[in-house]
C-alpha cells in the first residue's frame, strides 16, 4: 500500500490537477489511472489473477460422475463434450452449407466476445462511456464489409434483380468504409479526459481482435465456398491433431517440447504428425468420392437454396500415380490409384501438425501474459470458445492462400461481372484479345462463330 | 543510474512477494519515470532548430522565434513538396516509402518509452529486429501485389518474377509466419505481457502506417492528380484553420484539442474547398482562363474532376480533422508532447501526417467506388489462368451482351 502511495505522489503535476479538479467522487477514476499505470510498469507476476471460472457442468453429468475421483471425473467431463462436440459438428455437415455459415458466424461472435471480455477485465474498463457499444458496432461494420464482398461474388443472379441491393453492391466499398468512419468519428469524440490510455488501450484491442477473429471466420467461408472438403479436411486434421498429440503424448511422452506450454512433448507431436497426415489421406479419400463435398457451393436462385452439383474438377478424379522406387521396395506396389487432393491433404495436414500448435503457444502465451487460466468457460472442461479454436485460426488463413495459389483460378463470375462494367471501347478491345487468344489455343474455331 | 544494469531481466524464478519483484528491471524503470515525468514528457526533447536560425533569430522574443521557426519550416516543406512532385512518380514512390517507415519508426519508439523497454536490452534488440522484420513482410507483399498490377508485361517476361508474382501471397504469407513463430519461440517467461503488447502495438502500427501508405501509391498511380490534390487540401486546412482561429477564434471546437475554433474550422473549411476547385483547374488543365470561366459565365464549365474535388476537400476539412484529434487523444493518453522531433517547431513526421491518412484511404475508396472501372489488362490476365470451358462461357456472354449493345455487329467482328 506504501508503495502505490509513494508513486502517487510521484505522478506528473498534470495528474494531480486532474485529481483536484474533480473533487470528492473521483476516486473511483483515480484509481483507474493509477491502476493503470502500475500495470504498465510492473512485471508480469504482480498482476492478481483473474477469479476462477465457475463450473458450468451440467447436473446430470455431475450426478452420473459422482462416485469417481476428481481426476477421472476430469477426464470423463472433457471426453464427453468432445463426443459432444464432434457429433454436433457431424450433425451440421449434414444440415449443409448455410448453417455451417450461421455456425462459422456464431462462433466468431463469441471469440470476439471472449477477447474483448478478456480486454475489459484487464483494463477494468467497464465502466469506460461507449466502449462496449463502440465495440459492437464495428464488429458490425467489419461483418458487414465481409458478407458484402461475399455475397457480391456468390449471389451474382440473386443480386441482379433486386434493385435495392444493386446500390448497395455497386458502392459497397464507400458504404462500409463510410459506416466505419463513423465509429471512428464517435471514437475521438467520445474521448473522455481521464481515461485516454484507457480508451486507447481498448481501441488497439478491439482492432485487433477484428483483424484475428473477424478476417479469418471468412475466409473459412470462402473455403468453405470453394468446396466443402476445403473446409471439413483443415478442421479435422486440426482436431486431429490435438487428439493424436495428446494420446501420444500420454502415453509416450516424456521430452517437453517448448515452455511455454509444459505438457506438450516431442513424442506427442511427431506422433501427432505422422497420425494426422495418415488421417488426412484417408478422410480425403473418402470425402472424395461424394459431390456433397468437392463441389463448389453455388446459390441457386430458382430453388433459392445452396446446391453443390457440379462435374467435379480433376482433382478428384482418380489418377494412376506411379509410385517413386523407394517407396515401390516397400509397398510393393508399382502404380497406386489415387485422387490428386489426397497429395494436397498432405501439405494441409502437415501444416496442421506443424505450424498449427503455433497458434496453440500463441494463445498459451496470451493467457499467460494476461494471467488467465482459459479464455472463458462456455464448455465444461475445455474452457472457452477461442481455446478450441486457437489453432484453427492460423490452418484458416493457409488453406486461403494455398486455394488461391494453388488451387483455384479466379472466379469467373467474379470476372464476367467486372468486364461488364468497363466502358464500351475496353470491352470491345478486350473481346478481340480474348478472341484471338482463344482461336490461338484452339478453343473457339475461326470459321463458326462459337 | 537505475537503467541499463544488465540481468535484471532474468531474475531468477523466486516466489513472486512484492519486495522479490522490486529487483526486476521494471521497478527500477518505475524510479527512472518519477524523474522523467517530472516534466511534460518522458524524453527531453533536445532543440534541434539549426544553428544558423537560431543566431538569425537570437533578438526576438521567444514567442516570435517560434512562429518565426514554423513559418520557415513550413516554407521548406512546401517547397519540398512542389520539387518532389517536379521529380516524378518514382522518387514520389521513394520519398512515401521513406515517410511510412520513418512514421512506422517513431511510433515503435513511443510504445517503447511507455512501457520502459529500455532497461531490458535484450528485449529491445530482439523485437526491434522482430518490428523491422514484420515491416519488411508486409511491405513486400504490397509492393508486390502493387507492382505485380501495374508491372504486368515486365513481369511475365523475367522468369523469376514470374514465378514470384505467381505465388506471391502463398510467400508472403510464408515470410509473416515465418515472424510468428519466432515470435512464439521468443516468448520469455517473465515478459509475457510486455512481448504481448509489443507485438499487439507494432501490429496496429502496421495496420495505420504502412496499409495506407500503400494506398497513397496507388492513388498515386491513378494519375499524379489523386495525389496532389487530396494531400495540398490537408495542408491547406490546417493552414487556414489555423490562420483563421488566430484572428478570428473564440468558440472551442472540441475539448481534446484546446487550440482548435469553430471559426477556424469552418473558415478551414470553405477555403479548403475553394483551394481545392482552383487546384484542380490547374492541373485538369494548365492556364488561368479556367478560373475565370467559372466565375464570368452564368453556367458554369466545370472540368467534372472540379466536382470531385469539392467531395475531396469536403472530405478534408470535415473528417481529416478527426484524424489529428485522434493522433492528439493519443499524445494525451501517452503523455508525449510530440510524435518526435525530426522537424524543429513542428514534430516528428507523424504530426504532420496524422490527417493524411484517413485522407488516402477515403480517396482510395472514393476512386474504386466511383472513378475507376476494373483495370482492363488485369482482367485478360485472370482469364487466361481459367479453365478452357470457363473461358469460352465469359467469351459468349460477352459477345451477346455486345452484340446486345449495338457494339458488334452481329456476324461480324470489326
Amino acid at each position: 500500500m506504501s508503495a502505490r502511495r509513494r508513486r502517487r505522489a510521484a505522478t506528473e503535476p498534470e495528474e494531480e490537477e486532474e485529481e483536484e479538479e474533480e473533487g470528492a467522487g473521483s476516486d473511483k477514476e483515480v484509481d483507474l489511472e493509477e491502476r493503470l499505470h502500475e500495470l504498465d510498469l510492473r512485471g508480469d507476476s504482480d498482476i492478481p489473477d483473474v477469479p476462477p471460472p465457475t463450473d458450468s457442468t451440467p447436473e446430470i453429468l455431475k450426478k452420473a460422475l459422482s462416485g469417481l475421483s476428481a481426476r477421472w471425473k476430469n477426464w470423463w467431463i472433457r471426453g464427453i463434450l468432445s463426443l459432444a462436440m464432434i457429433s454436433g459438428f457431424f450433425l451440421i455437415i449434414y444440415l449443409g452449407s448455410f448453417m455451417l455459415m450461421l455456425l462459422v458466424l456464431s462462433i466468431q461472435v463469441k471469440c470476439y466476445h471472449e477477447i474483448i471480455t478478456i480486454g475489459y477485465r484487464v483494463y477494468h474498463s467497464y465502466d469506460l462511456p461507449w466502449f462496449r457499444s463502440l465495440s459492437w458496432y464495428f464488429l458490425l461494420c467489419v461483418n458487414y464489409f465481409f458478407y458484402g464482398e461475399t455475397v457480391a461474388d456468390y449471389f451474382a443472379t440473386f443480386v441482379q434483380r433486386r434493385e435495392q441491393l444493386q446500390f448497395l453492391i455497386r458502392y459497397h466499398r464507400f458504404i462500409s468504409f463510410a459506416l466505419y468512419l463513423t465509429g471512428f468519428c464517435m471514437f475521438v469524440l467520445s474521448l473522455v479526459k481521464k481515461h485516454y490510455r484507457l480508451q486507447f488501450y481498448m481501441f488497439a484491442w478491439t482492432h485487433v481482435t477484428l483483424l484475428i477473429t473477424v478476417t479469418q471466420s471468412h475466409l473459412v467461408i470462402q473455403n468453405l465456398f470453394e468446396g466443402m472438403i476445403w473446409f471439413l479436411v483443415p478442421i479435422s486434421s486440426v482436431i486431429c491433431n490435438d487428439i493424436t498429440a495428446y494420446i501420444f503424448g500420454f502415453f509416450f511422452g516424456r521430452t517437453p517440447l517448448i515452455k511455454l506450454s509444459p505438457k506438450k512433448t516431442w513424442e506427442g507431436f511427431i506422433g501427432g504428425f505422422f497420425s494426422t497426415v495418415v488421417f488426412g489421406f484417408i478422410f480425403s479419400y473418402f470425402l472424395a468420392q461424394h459431390q456433397y463435398f468437392v463441389c463448389p457451393v453455388e446459390y441457386n436462385s430458382e430453388t433459392n437454396r445452396f446446391v453443390t452439383e457440379c462435374e467435379p474438377s480433376e482433382l478428384f478424379q482418380m489418377k494412376k500415380y506411379s509410385v517413386p522406387p523407394l517407396l515401390q521396395a516397400v509397398l510393393g506396389w508399382e502404380t497406386v490409384n489415387m485422387y490428386p487432393f489426397q497429395l494436397h491433404s498432405f501439405a494441409l495436414s502437415t501444416f496442421a501438425s506443424l505450424i498449427g500448435p503455433f497458434g496453440g503457444f500463441f494463445a498459451s502465451g496470451f493467457k499467460r501474459a494476461f494471467k488467465i487460466k482459459d479464455f472463458a468457460d462456455t464448455i465444461p472442461g475445455h474452457g472457452g470458445i477461442m481455446d478450441r479454436f486457437d489453432c484453427q485460426y492460423l490452418m484458416a488463413t493457409f488453406v486461403h492462400v494455398y486455394i488461391t495459389s494453388f488451387i483455384r483460378g479466379p472466379n469467373p463470375s467474379k470476372l464476367l461481372k467486372q468486364l461488364l462494367i468497363l466502358q464500351p471501347e475496353q470491352q470491345l478491345s478486350v473481346y478481340k484479345t480474348l478472341k484471338s487468344h482463344l482461336i490461338e489455343k484452339g478453343i473457339l474455331q475461326p470459321s463458326l462463330r462459337g | 543510474g537505475p537503467a541499463g544494469t544488465p540481468g535484471r531481466g532474468h531474475s531468477p524464478s523466486a516466489p513472486e512477494s512484492e519486495s522479490e519483484n522490486r529487483l526486476d528491471g521494471e521497478t527500477a524503470s518505475d524510479s527512472e519515470s518519477k524523474s522523467e515525468f517530472g516534466g511534460s514528457s518522458p524524453v527531453p526533447t533536445s532543440d534541434d532548430t539549426p544553428e544558423v536560425l537560431n543566431r538569425a533569430l537570437s533578438n526576438l522574443s521567444s514567442r516570435w522565434k517560434n512562429w518565426w521557426v514554423r513559418g520557415i519550416l513550413t516554407l521548406a516543406m512546401i517547397t519540398f513538396f512542389f520539387i518532389i512532385i517536379y521529380l516524378g512518380p518514382m522518387v514520389l514512390m521513394t520519398i512515401v516509402m521513406c515517410v511510412q517507415i520513418k512514421c512506422f519508426h517513431e511510433i515503435i519508439t513511443i510504445g517503447y518509452n511507455v512501457y520502459h523497454s529500455y532497461d531490458l536490452p535484450w528485449f529491445r534488440t530482439l523485437s526491434w529486429h522482430l518490428q523491422l522484420y514484420f515491416l519488411l513482410c508486409v511491405n513486400y507483399f504490397f509492393y508486390g501485389e502493387t507492382v505485380t498490377d501495374y508491372f504486368f508485361t515486365l513481369v511475365q517476361r523475367e522468369e523469376p518474377l514470374r514465378i514470384l508474382s505467381k505465388y506471391h501471397r502463398f510467400i508472403s504469407f510464408a515470410l509473416y509466419l515465418t515472424g510468428f513463430c519466432m515470435f512464439v519461440l521468443s516468448l520469455v517467461k517473465k515478459h509475457y505481457r510486455l512481448q504481448f503488447y509489443m507485438f499487439g502495438w507494432t501490429h496496429v502500427t502496421l495496420l495505420i502506417v504502412v496499409t495506407q501508405s500503400h494506398l497513397i501509391i496507388h492513388n498515386l498511380f491513378e494519375g499524379m492528380i489523386w495525389f496532389i490534390v487530396p494531400i495540398s487540401c490537408v495542408i491547406c486546412n490546417d493552414i487556414m484553420a489555423y490562420m483563421f482561429g488566430f484572428f478570428f477564434g473564440r468558440t472551442p471546437l472540441i475539448k481534446l484539442s484546446p487550440k482548435k475554433t469553430w471559426e477556424g474550422f469552418i473558415g478551414g473549411f470553405f477555403s479548403t474547398v475553394l483551394f481545392g476547385l482552383l487546384v484542380s483547374v490547374h492541373g485538369s488543365r494548365a492556364g488561368p482562363e479556367g478560373a475565370l470561366c467559372v466565375f464570368v459565365q452564368r453556367t458554369v464549365r466545370m472540368y467534372p474532376f472540379q466536382i470531385h474535388s469539392i467531395a475531396l476537400s469536403t472530405f478534408a476539412s470535415l473528417i481529416g480533422p478527426f484524424g489529428g484529434f485522434f493522433a492528439s487523444g493519443f499524445k494525451r493518453a501517452f503523455k508525449i508532447k510530440d510524435f518526435a522531433n525530426t522537424i524543429p517547431g513542428h514534430g516528428g513526421i507523424m504530426d504532420r501526417f496524422d490527417c493524411q491518412y484517413l485522407m488516402a484511404t477515403f480517396v482510395n475508396v472514393y476512386i474504386a467506388s466511383f472513378i475507376r472501372g476494373p483495370n482492363p489488362s488485369k482482367l485478360i490476365q485472370q482469364f487466361l489462368t481459367l479453365r478452357p470451358e470457363q473461358q469460352l462461357h465469359i467469351f459468349n456472354t460477352l459477345k451477346a451482351h455486345l452484340v446486345d449493345r449495338g457494339v458488334l455487329a452481329s456476324l461480324e467482328d470489326a
